[in-house]
């Protein structure tokens, strides 16, 4: 299993991947992360050189739709992933292996790169039935997951299955299904990547930031990275205008919905929740599901199955919309709400060794969004979310 | 004897387990067992039957549409909401994108590794490649130098002695037929198959938002406004960009998949002997033509028993019932009751080995599915399902793709009930749905050229309009085949939700009878070579397409006592 030096640039070259496409990826790789354009040139250099890290994708109480969603990744592709950026040494859903050889191949993994292998683990992890609720080759979730989390380099957990707990764990919980920080304490490096399912850029963003930088990108109290969760979807979100001018879809296909007008009123969570959807798009930036017109369901959330249901029923805390009057005080009442249902999770924290600079940004944006709802005054709805923050320079001391 | 584990099958969605005995080379008795449970329905219970397709839709992110589909439709059976034309025509466009989609990735990402050979490409001669490719199709990736780029690529990789997804398999084995220029051809198509479905699904984006779980489904309609005089609506460009992606589509399988399938079905012939199964097929139909019920549907339904594709029987879904002699879960009157989902128990009771264990005790409960009867029946679903009942319907567009694709190889109907029939039904399903896929767009654009711009049955969009009681079935014809939802409301909400999925019917355990389920009865008589490498089981076990995680959701009021531990 251990390597020889590989030449990637020239493999890259012998099926058709120019040296300007290559650098272009990296490039966007870097903007994605809020890097200075120079950091696509380090990038390059790194991904180029680098021997491939052994990666393992453990498949629990799942749906599979991360896994889909990594075959959507369009920059790198997940050929890219597969044959040229890491190795992936265990993923039930494509590998050719089955049964005992594909256990081997697990096996195999922890026994000869201990320590020096990333795990991502999809779907949470039931401890109900004595773990019988999800087993492998006769193992339930929860021995394979404290058997390989532990000894990872790094456990990356993708969707909110395996972030939050997601959909198993939505009340009653029947299985007793766990995220995998509950459900293995102790792992050395963990990154939180939810949604539902995670978008595959974030993830391929992460990856690539490590092989470059053999580093994480900086997390928040929740290991979720900054540059793709620090912002509210609604602060960055297209429609905002017509939220700050209180025009609202009233009715699924009336006029205001066919003019894209802001779905508030019918349900949207985006003031609520954390994630990048807005900037980056999906499949390839083609559309979102604002741009096609439902409402943010808040599904990168801890809890979003019971804390953003009714999906079309409005945030509480906001009273009315009489669009002639208040409307400014909407878009604090929003926030407000959204504060009050995340008060105890203390969303948007930024962990105590990320920059300074950084931090005061995000605590002013939170100061805002803790602000008493109703307020007293009106006051004019949160202005745009400031630029991305340039994360990379703000973590050497970051999780990892 | 020999008994074999298969755990876990890889390849597929979901977490499925094969345990079966060989003897003298062949299977005589076969297990299938689920071993993954969630309990999406007790999660469902008290909630806002309007959310429902978003928690059904997450059983599965491989289909990622169908049990949106199917939610959505049980409610406004329940509620009596009719969804306008454009709903359905976008819906029947999602719909089959999802199966044009599933079926290309089954091909070339789950099932091809069973019959083509990775390693002996790096001996193929890319000249003979190319002049192979060319021989079967017009695609236009066939030079010898195209070839040896790609074969270029896989000897680089290789090299580095980092074989990732493709270690550990059973590369080499005696039952692998096809020569290395074949072998390199498909690995050529399996690349460029991964890129060519990401760029597809783009349809899905455009409709849907996103795609993993597409986000525009709604009780009663679909929420992407229809508007040729916006830019945040479907407009023109989106009829352009969606004609477009389908053109793209039909050229990939006509040009692609069609032709690699049969090339590789010709090595494979011996395997329309194998894998049978019941030979009962169920079909609830699937792509409404026209709006409110009864509307015709493209494919329709039917059921068809002992192989007989004379008599097509009408299908009557009261004749659906679910059995727990054999799965982790008990009935109030008796495990060897048979009971309609829409009086449907289930209470999870888990009597298998605490984990970890080797071997299942297959004489009493094994699996956490259920197994459905119709009729008190077994019966396989799926794409073969479909071809067969529209054949016998005399369908004309599938008479002609099937009698076409039976000429070319050289074999009778018969050849249908195997193995190598499901593989061919699904490349032939595709093929139809790609055609179709266009009548859909230009209907879609005559309504917004008439001014026909609704999207969404408002009328019974408040929960203040629907009866006290409401009770409903949907149902659908996922890419694996006949799927239903059963829904019952009380006063606005969720009071019973209960599904019947594709993989519960072809992969569900024995029943009362002790009569197998599809998979376990496909597997009887498949040659085994090597019981140390079991290739062929898992060529008929993929041949199903499994979908584990679809098939095991079910749970209700009862197995609320497992949740002791805490909910966060």
């Amino acid at each position: 299993m251990r390597r020889t030096t590989p030449d990637l640039r020239r493999e890259l070259e012998a099926r058709g991947v120019t040296r300007r496409d290559f650098i272009g990826f990296c490039a966007g790789v870097a903007a994605l992360l809020g890097l200075p354009k120079s950091a696509g040139a380090a990038i390059a250099s790194a991904i180029e050189h680098k021997l491939k890290p052994s990666i393992v994708w453990l498949e629990f109480q799942d749906c599979a739709g991360n896994t889909e969603s990594f075959l959507r990744a369009s920059k790198p592709t997940a050929a890219d992933v597969l044959l040229d950026l890491l190795s992936v040494d265990y993923h039930e859903t494509i590998m050719a292996a089955a049964g005992a050889r594909a256990e081997a191949a697990l096996e195999a993994v922890r026994a000869t790169a201990a320590g020096q292998y990333l795990v991502v683990v999809e779907g949470s992890i039931p401890t109900g039935a004595n773990g019988a609720y999800c087993t492998i080759g006769g193992r339930s979730a929860l021995q394979i997951a404290e058997h390989l989390c532990k000894d990872a380099l790094a456990v990356i957990a993708v969707g909110t299955c395996a972030a939050f707990g997601g959909l198993p764990a939505a009340a009653p919980n029947p299985t007793g299904a766990l995220s995998v920080e509950e459900a293995v304490p102790g792992i050395k490096t963990l990154i939180n990547l939810p949604a539902c399912p995670v978008n595959a850029e974030n993830l391929t963003a992460v990856l690539v930031y490590f092989l470059t930088y053999n580093r994480w990108p900086a997390l928040d109290r929740y290991h979720r990275p900054l540059f793709a969760y620090g912002k509210s979807i609604h602060d960055a979100c297209e429609r905002r205008a017509h939220f700050d001018a209180g025009q609202y879809v009233e009715a699924w296909g009336d006029q205001g919905h066919r003019d894209g007008f802001c779905l508030y009123k019918v349900g949207c969570k985006g003031p609520a929740t954390f994630q990048n959807c807005p900037n980056i798009g999906w499949n390839e930036n083609t559309n979102w599901p604002i741009g096609c017109g439902h409402p943010c369901i808040g599904c990168a959330e801890p809890q979003f199955w019971d804390r953003m249901t009714p999906f079309y029923q409005h945030l509480d805390g906001v009273p009315g919309f009489n669009a002639a009057t208040h409307i400014d005080r909407v878009g604090l009442y929003a926030t407000g709400a959204v504060a009050a249902a995340f008060a105890g999770h203390g969303l948007v924290q930024i962990t105590k060794r990320a920059a300074a600079r950084h931090k005061a940004k995000v605590e002013a944006a939170k100061a805002e969004a803790t602000a008493p709802a109703p307020a007293p005054e009106p006051e004019p709805a949160p202005a745009p979310a400031p630029a991305p923050e340039p994360v990379a320079t703000t973590d050497k001391d970051g999780e990892s | 004897m020999t008994h074999i584990v298969v755990d876990p099958v890889t390849r597929i969605e979901g977490h499925l387990r094969i345990e079966a005995e060989v003897e003298n080379g062949s299977v005589t008795n076969a297990w299938s067992s689920s071993t993954m449970f969630r309990g999406i329905e007790l999660i469902l219970e008290g909630r806002d039957p309007r959310d429902a397709w978003a928690f059904t839709q997450r059983i599965c992110g491989v289909c990622t549409t169908v049990h949106a589909i199917a939610s959505i439709r049980a409610v406004e059976n329940a509620i009596g909401a009719v969804p306008p034309p454009n709903a359905r025509v976008l819906r029947n466009l999602i719909i089959a994108a999802q199966c044009v989609q599933d079926h290309v990735v089954h091909f070339y990402h789950l099932h091809a590794l069973d019959w083509v050979d990775v390693v002996s490409a790096l001996s193929a001669d890319p000249a003979e490649t190319a002049s192979l490719a060319q021989s079967i199709s017009d695609w236009h990736n066939s030079s010898a130098s195209y070839f040896t780029a790609v074969k270029a690529r896989l000897k680089g990789f290789v090299d580095r002695g980092q074989l990732g997804p493709f270690a550990n398999a059973y590369w080499g084995h005696s039952a692998y037929k096809l020569p290395p220029a074949a072998n390199l051809m498909a690995v050529a198509h399996y690349l460029e198959a991964l890129d060519w479905q990401r760029e597809f699904i783009k349809l899905h984006a455009i409709l849907g938002g996103k795609n993993p779980h597409l986000q525009s489904f709604l009780v009663g309609g679909m929420a992407t406004p229809v508007d040729p005089s916006s830019q945040s609506a479907l407009n023109i460009h989106t009829i352009a960009a969606l004609k477009s992606l389908i053109a793209s589509a039909k050229d990939f399988v006509r040009r692609v998949y069609i032709p690699d399938l049969l090339a590789v079905a010709s090595f494979y012939k011996d395997w329309a002997g194998y894998g049978a199964g019941v030979g009962n097929y169920l079909v609830y139909g699937e792509y409404p033509l026209t709006d409110g019920k009864d509307a015709p549907l493209y494919l329709p339904s039917g059921v068809i028993r002992d192989r007989n594709l004379g008599k097509i029987e009408k299908l009557d879904t009261s004749k659906i019932t679910e059995q727990v002699k054999h799965s982790w879960y008990t009935y109030g009157k008796g495990d060897d009751e048979a009971l309609h989902p829409s009086l449907g128990e289930t209470k999870p009771s888990y009597t298998g080995p605490t984990p970890p264990y080797e071997r299942l005790d297959t004489s009493a409960k094994y699996s956490w599915l259920k197994s459905p009867r119709y009729d008190g029946q077994p019966m396989e679903v799926g794409p073969l399902a479909r071809m067969l009942v529209a054949y016998g319907s005399g369908h004309a567009q599938v008479k002609a793709l099937v009698d076409g694709a039976l000429g070319k190889l050289g074999v009778g109907p018969e050849a249908l009930f195997s193995t190598l029939g499901r593989v061919a039904a699904r490349g032939l399903e595709t093929a139809l749905l790609a055609d179709k896929m266009g009548d859909w767009v230009d209907e879609l654009a005559e309504n917004m050229g008439r001014g026909e711009l609704r999207i969404h049955d408002n009328e019974k969009w408040d929960p203040s309009t629907w009866p006290e009681q409401a009770i409903g079935a949907g149902f659908h014809e996922a890419p694996r085949g006949a799927l239903g939802h059963w829904v019952s409301i009380w006063r606005g909400k969720i009071a019973r939700y209960q599904c019947i999925v594709p993989s519960t019917w072809n992969a569900g355990p024995r029943d009362a009878k002790e009569a197998p389920g599809p998979y376990e009865s496909a597997l009887l008589g498949t040659p085994v070579a090597d019981p140390e490498q079991p290739i062929e089981i898992l060529r008929t076990v993929h041949s199903f397409d499994p979908c584990m995680a679809c098939g095991v959701h079910v749970v209700d009021r009862a197995g609320a006592e497992l949740a002791k531990v805490k909910v966060r």
